[in-house]
């Protein structure tokens, strides 16, 4: 795993999966507690390039490095 | 695979905000920090808190910060970094904040070249109120209180203050605007407010950034249609880049 993900922050926005260069990120099927679909990594496509994090307003994404 | 390198949610602002989704204050927030941990300076700040969205931020912070009355951040601030001249000050307001309510301290304090920090999210409307027209409304936007668009022979034209404070103020250190529309800008945005913070380091005087953000939920726009609009409508108004670099003589 290269990103960790807290699930409890994401508000679906949709920006990193927007900007994502891999286009790795989709949302997930199960609810956090605020109500939204929290967004999900393909750990197999990602590169760990960190733009996820760098757009993210809500500080869901760790990347480990 | 290239070697990557940590990155993570500096602990002073890693907390849960009340911000709308899609909203650029999160992301100039976390900006904010890690400029300051890279200035290793996160145990010597103070940040002045406007009204409106700004707010916000106080509720995650774990940091000195005061909630000023409407508008009167520039003031406070002042009287912070005369008392305590070695510690950072920060303002962080809205454009509604800074510009229509607070004008005379934001305009004084850049006047008296104060070494203060300000720090200005410009979202073109009041966010946390309903989505007022403000001082930085775009031509023809429509907004809850200009419903058939703004009609600017009536109200004004939208106000460019980084511009005024380059133009106007010889002694102010720094003036930049810069954006939160996608990943190079939202770089080139940290490299400008840790000059800003630099600047006041070195006692050089007024430093202030603005920052074009989107308010999806005022504009009724989704997050990612926000951002275009940003990079369509308001950048051509609102240029971004440093209007007055550090250490440059006026002309």
């Amino acid at each position: 795993m290269k990103v960790e993900i807290n699930r409890a922050r994401c508000k679906e926005c949709g920006l990193c999966i927007h900007n994502c260069p891999k286009k790795c990120i989709s949302k997930s099927t199960e609810l956090n507690d605020a109500g939204y679909y929290p967004v999900q990594i393909d750990d197999e496509a990602c590169i760990g390039c960190g733009i996820c994090y760098t757009v993210c307003p809500d500080g869901v994404f760790h990347v480990l490095g | 695979m290239a070697a990557t390198r940590e990155r993570k949610v500096p602990a002073l602002v890693d907390k849960p905000m009340d911000f709308c989704p899609g909203c650029g204050h999160g992301i100039v927030s976390r900006l904010i920090m890690e400029a300051l941990e890279e200035l290793d300076q996160l145990d010597n700040i103070i940040f002045p808190i406007g009204v409106g969205c700004s707010s916000n931020l106080g509720a995650g912070l774990e940091c000195d910060r005061l909630h000023c009355c409407h508008g009167r951040a520039g003031a406070v601030a002042t009287g912070m970094k005369r008392v305590s001249p070695d510690t950072l000050v920060v303002s962080y307001q809205g454009d509604g904040d800074a510009y229509n309510i607070g004008i005379a301290e934001t305009f004084n304090a850049a006047y008296r070249n104060e070494n203060i920090t300000v720090i200005v999210i410009n979202n073109t409307n009041f966010g946390m109120t309903g989505g007022q027209m403000s001082l930085t409304t775009m031509e023809g936007q429509k907004t809850s209180t200009s419903i058939y668009g703004r009609d600017c022979s009536v109200t004004g034209y939208p106000i460019r203050f980084p511009e005024i404070v380059a133009r106007e103020f010889p002694g102010a250190a720094y003036a930049a605007r810069g954006t939160v529309t996608n990943p190079a800008n939202i770089n080139k945005l940290k490299g400008y407010i840790k000059n800003a913070l630099q600047a006041q380091l070195n006692h050089e005087g007024y430093s202030i950034v603005e920052v074009l953000s989107p308010c999806p939920i005022n504009w009724g726009l989704t997050p990612v249609k926000a951002m275009e609009r940003i990079e369509k409508e308001l950048i051509p108004y609102y240029p971004i880049g440093e209007f007055k670099k550090r250490g440059e003589e006026q002309k």
